[in-house]
């Protein structure tokens, strides 16, 4: 006989408004079992801990059932609660009532209280056949690998550095900078984007506990959280036609996936004139023009342009070419290089056309403001139907949906703000490090509110455009964001492992195999001198696919044995 | 831009109005609130947006200008501060200059207040109103329109003593009627 505790909790009203608790309670302390049950308004304050503290103390329990929210949200928390009491934190399990159960049927209270006592009986079964575990403990590798050396890259890199862990910054390139070396200014204040990126190339080049490889790829990773083995390949042999050297092995305990984007190909814009009118050209061409030192000259005579007309949204938020989502950057952007050609050419005229003016951000509104109020940019609200060339000018066909007729304008010179596409290579890059990307190819982070700066593989963080179109600042935000993880996981003394993983019954494992391409994670591998299959502790996610696939019920699950869960579904399949 | 725009018209308007024109973002509130916007053949907001665009004939030769009664609802809502009521008595200032011919009957009952205000130092309702229809007289359409009723409405101001048959004159009229010589409103005007 086991001597279980089972705690029911209202979660304020999200499940005591629908679950009649009292009784879930009242009847679990029916189960012979069960030596003491209760219910409380939340489990998860601290009372409501101390109430389980207490009740394992007073009734001397054994295993605890907690019947709230999911595990995912305060497993971690009442098995702390349980484990500082006195009982194994891995004797301690929690019944999901409230997403499973008092969420979706709202309307049927009685026959949801019924089903929620079904829910917590079968994890009284299962807290009853559960072992005593404990979590096993690994050296980690204190050093990083930076993949991309663009301001977010260089940025990480630092971060890292300067907290005393050396760094590995690989970039494909044959420099450092990114995007970030071919703009001219930034906006808001106007500063040259060459002189702010240089110091900060120099600041990373110099410092000892950054080694710099250029022209550089990562072409393969194994290991896991805390133990990478980061293969680096050099790809400069490559494209001079030699044979490729082979890759370099480095391990590093924590990867920042620094990558960035890619401007849109101009000849998918067609009706633009894209590829076709030299006039035509993209914001990252017209920024080179801006940069200090360059001049603004028309690419088919060298003539400097009078009329310049920006395009906005010139593929972005267009769901016909497959580039739903909004680059970002460009509203600002073109508010800058409208301004910085005004104060090349003041006798000249700019134009720009938009949908939506989005400028969120510090100082980002009157930024534009600025434009049309000190600069007479002249805005005009509509998208451009046509670009088209009559003599040696460049014709606009747009729409002024202010005064609702159409417009055209005769430029000397058409800038295009493109989307913002991932980098070329991202999804290659994606695959080796086992992270996923989105339809567009943009990196996945784990969470789009909580997790902002982690991909969903343990130890491999995000920053910059690579993971979506962002601007300069957003960019270095998150590559510090991602530098605080990295030294939270660097701050560990060892990695902690929970012990509820996969593991093998050696006696009945046949060597099939089967199990080593059903496991999601690569954690699963053939030894083939003792001829059973091992499985990575490190890399199990406890997902399941392997118990399902071994056909000798070889494969298991630390307390999740087939004993627990046939007891369980005996519970509910009377 | 077409033949007709003239991008320097936005800067001549801000600079005689002393209105921040380039401001307007089309937040359409000044038109939400306009009292008269039903009878405007072009919005406040869109007239900001002519103005911007440069049209400078479809600004002065609108109808929309002389309509405005000077309520200053939308320079009071305007977020922007642009108050837009200001804007309109140089558009209108602007447009007699030019030749653009005025909204008839709004044109009409400006000139006879000023010339009553001229003749007595204080409005006579009822020659400002008699100069207003002969005003009128060579438009046959105007001045039969409301005849009747605006008769009626006469007859009852006059049953209740509100409008007098006699005017009377303030006792500085000369101090008003200089008024005239140094702020001239302008050349007359064929409506």
């Amino acid at each position: 006989m086991s001597r279980i505790g089972v705690f029911v909790c209202h979660c304020g009203i999200n499940i005591a408004a629908t679950v009649d608790v009292e009784r879930v309670a009242r009847e679990l302390g029916q189960d012979a079992n069960v030596v003491f049950a209760t219910d409380y308004k939340y489990m998860c304050s601290d009372p409501g801990q101390q109430l389980i503290k207490d009740a394992i103390a007073e009734h001397d329990l054994d295993g605890v059932v907690v019947a709230a929210c999911s595990p995912s949200m305060h497993e971690r928390t009442f098995r702390q609660a349980a484990g500082d009491a006195g009982v194994n934190p891995y004797r301690c399990e929690m019944a999901n009532i409230r997403e499973q159960c008092s969420w979706v049927h709202q309307r049927e209270p009685e026959q949801a209280t019924e089903k929620a006592s079904e829910i917590v009986r079968t994890l009284v079964a299962k807290v009853q056949q559960d072992e005593e575990l404990a979590p096993s403990y690994f050296p980690l590798t204190r050093r990083a690998l930076v993949i991309g050396g663009g301001i977010s890259g260089l940025e990480a890199a630092l971060g890292i550095a300067r907290s005393g862990y050396p760094v590995v910054l690989v970039e494909r390139q044959d420099h450092l900078g990114g995007k970030m070396a071919r703009l001219s200014g930034t906006y808001l204040n106007f500063e040259a984007a060459p002189g702010l990126l240089q110091r900060r190339v120099e600041q990373v080049l110099s410092h000892p506990h950054i080694e710099v490889m250029l022209q550089a790829q990562v072409t393969g990773l194994d290991g896991y959280v805390g133990n990478f083995q980061a293969w680096v390949a050099d790809v400069s042999a490559r494209e001079a036609g030699e044979p490729p050297a082979e890759p370099r092995r480095i391990d590093v305990g924590a990867i920042v996936v620094a990558t960035g984007w890619d401007p849109y190909p101009l000849n998918r814009l067609p009706e633009y004139g894209g590829g076709k009118i030299l006039d035509v050209v993209d914001g990252l061409t017209f920024e080179q023009m801006l940069q200090p030192g360059a001049e603004i000259r028309r690419p088919s005579d060298g003539r400097v342009p009078q009329e310049v007309v920006f395009v906005q949204c010139a593929g972005s938020r267009d769901p016909e070419r497959g580039v739903s989502y909004c680059s970002k950057v460009c509203c600002m952007y073109v508010a800058k290089q409208a301004m910085l050609f005004k104060q090349r050419v003041p006798e000249g005229q700019a134009y720009v056309f938009y949908i939506d003016i989005r400028s969120a951000g510090k100082g980002y509104d009157e930024f534009v403001q600025q434009a049309m109020e000190a600069y007479d940019v002249l805005y005009l609200r509509g998208k451009v139907s046509k670009i088209f060339a009559r003599g040696d000018r460049v014709v606009v066909w747009g729409a002024d949906t202010l005064v609702g007729r159409p417009v055209e304008v005769e430029a000397d010179l058409v800038v295009l703000a493109t989307p913002m596409l991932p980098g070329s290579g991202a999804l290659t890059l994606a695959q080796t490090l086992h992270i996923s990307a989105d339809g567009y190819g943009f990196y996945n982070e784990a969470h789009p509110k909580l997790r902002p700066v982690e991909s969903l593989t343990a130890g491999v963080y995000l920053a910059g455009a690579g993971q979506g179109p962002k601007d300069i600042p957003e960019a270095v935000s998150q590559a510090g964001g991602a530098v605080a993880k990295v030294l939270q996981l660097f701050a560990q003394e060892t990695m902690v492992q929970d012990p509820t993983v996969a593991y093998v019954v050696e006696d009945i494992c046949s060597f099939c195999g089967v199990c080593v391409p059903a496991c999601p994670y690569e954690a699963r591998e053939l030894d083939p001198l003792r001829r059973v299959a091992t499985v990575n502790a490190a890399l199990c996610q406890t997902c399941g696919a392997c118990v399902v696939a071994c056909p000798n019920k070889a494969s298991r699950i630390h307390n999740w044995e087939p004993g627990q869960v046939l007891a369980m579904a005996d519970l509910l399949v009377k | 831009m077409g033949a007709s725009r003239d991008l320097s018209f936005a800067e001549m308007v801000q600079e005689q109005s002393g209105e921040p024109v380039q401001r307007c973002y089309f937040c359409q509130k000044c038109t939400a609130g306009c009292p008269v916007a039903y009878a405007m053949d072009v919005k406040p907001a869109q007239l900001l947006r002519l103005i911007q665009l440069g049209e400078k004939e479809a600004v002065l030769g609108s109808s929309a200008i002389w309509l405005c009664v000077n309520c200053q609802t939308c320079g009071a809502r305007c977020p922007n501060q642009i108050y837009l009521a200001g804007m309109y008595d140089a558009l209108r200032q602007m447009a007699l200059g030019e030749g653009y011919a005025p909204e008839p009957s709004v044109y009409a009952l400006h000139r006879s207040f000023l010339d009553s205000i001229k003749m007595w130092g204080r409005v006579h309702e009822l020659t400002m109103l008699m100069e207003y229809k002969m005003r009128l007289l060579p438009k046959p359409a105007i001045f039969f329109d409301g005849l009747v009723s605006d008769l009626m409405m006469g007859g009852g101001l006059i049953a209740k003593g509100k409008i007098s048959f006699v005017p009377e004159r303030v006792k500085r009229l000369k101090e008003v009627r200089r008024l005239y010589e140094t702020n001239s409103p302008g050349t007359e005007v064929e409506p």
